[in-house]
């Protein structure tokens, strides 16, 4: 596939890689912000090839991972309203909340779909009561349970829903970084525009590099350099990034996804560190500018506004969320709908934050690939396909290959 | 971070575009990317194309793997 | 095309079921031995079944249930899935399939033509992989209560003398086959998926393979393993022989044909192919002796025209699967866990 294929080349991979090699004399700590560049790097095994000298650390990139309990437990219980229909990306289904989730009673048993199935559901039954025994502690189980929740691969596909169910509220499940924010605004006006009365939003976006200034902040990590999240940066522009060299002195180079873009990326950062030039490198130019998407940009802060969020393993973040906008308070879920939840707790043993932040590697906690397997998951970190633990399970890190 | 891939844009109609990825067809929004016209790379993330490739660019990458010589200094890019 | 459908009195055993049964179930489907009209098919055991001093007869036998959704999806339908994937279950053991069974229940309001039309696909697929349907059972439950039709089935066949097929049996180094490119019936489901929205050029690979088993095991007997990576596709069946061998399997990444079309929504919804199911493909360990023979035979078969050799058994890192990827790194190739699920990061 074009412009796929060729940076997966072999041969050139093997070039950046010896001249990383010819070039790293002294141990290197880089981050790699984005959940998608550690599935990527575990994928292809890149950390075995790399130096010694060069170590790459996880970072909070994972939109999923980094979801509190407590806004798991919200989309749980919208879910479960009567009348809902939870429309999500297929990555937050299976992410654990505190488990304490019950629905209301009576509630309406209303037509159940799950993801391995089609579209031909069960024909809709209408139930006075549905035994809300144990609580739900994901959105798949409360599917379980009767609420219906719905895969979706585009929030316009959450439109089409609400066209085409005008007597159900059809809420979505806004999650992800300034990459799907903007796809999410634009939803949000087309569902304004068309005078769409039963789509909602309920925003759990965040923003990169506030998150990326709490931890350098923390202190408890030595980072030498990090390797920036290229979709997020397809939005934001390179420019996003300059705080890294000019108030942390850490240099910063935008990554894509392929193995090339990857290597190139650490050969970059590598190189900066060498010479003690940190600065921002732009290693994914074909689809990242110094501004970025302007038009996207404001697409995003015409709906959003900017406040507080409580990012797992992070806690609570100033000016790290996106919330909808007054204008646009008859589609915010939050608003529409009031719910209690509990505040977040941390499971018992769970060290996701502390993998999260980059101060362990997953193998380090206590429950990983024993008691957190990705059949039964205690943290985000493990359920996420790009969590580092489920990423470092699956492809094997951590045991002796 | 967030699953992107390139895909070609086969037709436009509004806000629209079928775009072609490896053999699979599907619709798309192009209210992100404005400027597109057929014929051009997109980057689609959710059902939206989130930019333009930059075609130049990929080449002037792809022209620098070819060339890399281990032993020199790594152009730098950006700001 | 009629408006008929699927009424409960179909599965009352009165009139209708009878009416039903020889309108679609004997049309399509009928032999000798179900016509008898029988409660039970009764056969003798063929000549080639007879004891031998040193090689007993032996008898396969295998059941399923198939529920997939949507029953007509690109390339077949539940009906063909049905019988194919009974026969390959027999044909992995080395038998040579002989009998089916087909049990039926229908959703209350399923259309009479869509019935047909999957009878009449198993119909076919069953001519072509020279088996008879010769025992059946219907039942009509209420609307909602099936998702229009589920199948069950049992396959009976003969393992020839001196055949011993197991996940059990692979060896370090032996050399581990796959007939062909992987992924196409997983993403052919999964395209018919509402909200992907997306068009796949692509078609399931639901095929029935004893005939290219037949003819892997006249090119040389000495087959160790057969196995057909359905759900869970390649990596997980790859696991579980390893595991049932007690041995390791190394596989080169770079050799596992996987057509583009399927890689391409693989990158696009963030799934693995070697992941997806199959319906059509099978994986072969085989002593290295026997590599050559087999592959060229496999290649001279409509469905094995692809075979290629993806790896071997070693005696490192018993009961894992590794590969080697592209870069030539070594990563742990897991089975699947949970199911695998379109995702945005």
């Amino acid at each position: 596939m074009k412009y796929l294929d060729e940076f997966r080349n072999p041969e050139a991979a093997q070039r950046l890689l010896a001249r990383i090699h010819h070039r790293s004399t002294q141990p290197v700590r880089l981050m790699e912000f984005c959940g998608g560049h550690t599935h990527a790097i575990l994928k292809t095994g890149l950390r075995q090839l790399l130096p010694p000298t060069v170590r790459l650390l996880s970072g909070p990139g994972c939109p999923v991972c980094v979801t509190s309990s407590a806004d798991v437990d919200h989309a749980i219980a919208l879910a479960l309203l009567p009348g809902v229909i939870l429309a999500t990306f297929g990555d937050m289904v299976r992410v654990p909340g505190s488990g304490g989730t019950s629905p209301p009673t009576p509630l309406l048993m209303t037509e159940k779909m799950s993801p391995g199935e089609g579209s031909r559901s069960l024909a809709a039954r209408m139930t006075g009561h549905v035994s809300s025994g144990e609580g739900c502690s994901s959105l798949q189980e409360a599917r379980a349970q009767g609420a219906d929740v719905r895969m979706v691969y585009s929030t316009l596909d959450a439109l089409a829903m609400a066209r085409a169910n005008p007597q159900r509220s059809v809420i979505f499940l806004g999650v992800g970084f300034e990459t799907t924010a903007p796809t999410v605004a634009a939803a949000i006006l087309q569902a304004q525009a068309e005078g769409l009365r039963n789509f909602y939003v309920l925003s759990l976006h965040k923003l990169t590099p506030p998150a990326t200034r709490a931890i350098l902040d923390a202190g408890k990590v030595q980072l030498s350099g990090i390797i920036g999240p290229g979709h997020v940066t397809t939005i934001i522009g390179a420019d996003a990034w300059r705080f890294l060299p000019d108030d942390y002195g850490i240099p910063c180079a935008i990554a894509g996804f392929e193995p090339l873009d990857v290597l190139q990326a650490v050969c970059s950062l590598v190189d900066m560190i060498e010479r003690g030039t940190p600065g921002v490198s732009n290693d994914y130019a074909r689809n990242v500018r110094s501004e970025g998407n302007r038009v996207a940009q404001g697409i995003m802060h015409s709906v959003f506004r900017v406040g507080a969020a409580e990012w797992r393993g992070l806690g609570s973040i100033p000016d790290s969320g996106l919330l909808l906008r007054d204008e646009y308070a008859a589609l915010d879920a939050a608003q529409q709908f009031p719910v209690q939840v509990r505040p977040s707790q941390e499971p018992h043993g769970c060290r996701c934050g502390e993998v999260l932040r980059g101060v362990i590697e997953p193998p380090e906690c206590a429950l990983f690939a024993r008691a957190c397997r990705p059949e039964h998951p205690v943290g985000p970190c493990m359920v996420s396909g790009e969590g580092a633990c489920a990423a470092y399970m699956q492809y094997g890190e951590g045991r002796n290959v | 971070m967030c699953l992107a891939v390139p895909a070609q844009v086969i037709s436009l109609a509004g806000q629209e575009a079928e775009v072609d990825f490896g053999g699979v067809r599907r619709r798309i929004s192009v209210v992100l990317t404005p400027e597109v016209r057929v014929g051009d790379y997109v980057l689609i993330h959710t059902g939206f194309a989130i930019n333009v490739l930059d075609e130049e660019e990929a080449r002037e990458t792809l022209k620098l793997f070819q060339e890399l010589d281990e032993f020199s200094e790594t152009p730098q890019k950006g700001p | 095309m009629s408006d008929k459908t699927i009424l409960l009195a179909h599965g009352s055993g009165g009139r209708l079921t009878h009416d039903l049964i020889r309108e679609v179930f004997y049309r399509y489907l009928g032999n000798p031995l179900l016509n008898t009209r029988d409660d039970a098919a009764v056969w003798p055991l063929p000549a080639t079944c007879e004891p031998l001093p040193t090689a007993p007869a032996r008898l396969a036998m295998t059941t399923d249930s198939y529920v997939v959704q949507p029953i007509f999806f690109p390339g077949g339908d539940i009906g063909k899935l049905a019988v194919c994937g009974t026969v390959n279950d027999l044909a992995m053991a080395g038998a040579q399939p002989l009998y089916l069974t087909a049990g039926f229940i229908l959703e209350e309001g399923l259309r009479f033509d869509d019935l047909e039309q999957v009878v009449a696909s198993m119909a076919h697929t069953a001519k072509e992989a020279g088996v008879a349907v010769i025992a059946g059972d219907t039942k009509v439950v209420d609307r909602g209560s099936a998702d229009r039709i589920f199948i069950n089935t049992a396959g009976v066949g003969l393992v020839p003398p001196g055949i011993e097929i197991s996940g059990a049996n692979a060896r370090p180094g032996d050399v581990v086959i796959l007939s062909g490119p992987v992924g196409l019936h997983g993403l052919a489901i999964m395209s018919q998926r509402e909200g992907l929205g997306f068009s796949f050029p692509l078609q399931s690979d639901c095929a029935p393979l004893n005939g290219l088993v037949a003819a892997m095991l006249q090119a040389d007997a000495h087959i160790h393993c057969l196995r057909d990576p359905t759900r869970g596709g390649l990596a997980t069946t790859l696991n579980e022989m390893a595991a049932q061998s007690g041995v390791g399997i190394e596989i080169q990444e770079t050799c596992i044909p996987v057509p583009e079309s399927v890689r391409a929504v693989c990158d696009l919804l963030g799934l693995d192919p070697l992941y997806a199911a199959n319906e059509g493909k099978l994986v072969s360990i085989v002593p290295p002796e026997a590599e050559a023979r087999v592959l060229n035979a496999m290649r001279q078969h409509r469905y094995g025209r692809e075979a290629v050799a993806i790896g071997q058994v070693t005696t490192a890192h018993p009961e894992r699967v590794v590969l080697q990827t592209p870069l030539g790194a070594h990563r742990i190739l897991d089975m699947l866990s949970g199911a695998q699920l379109p995702r945005i990061c």
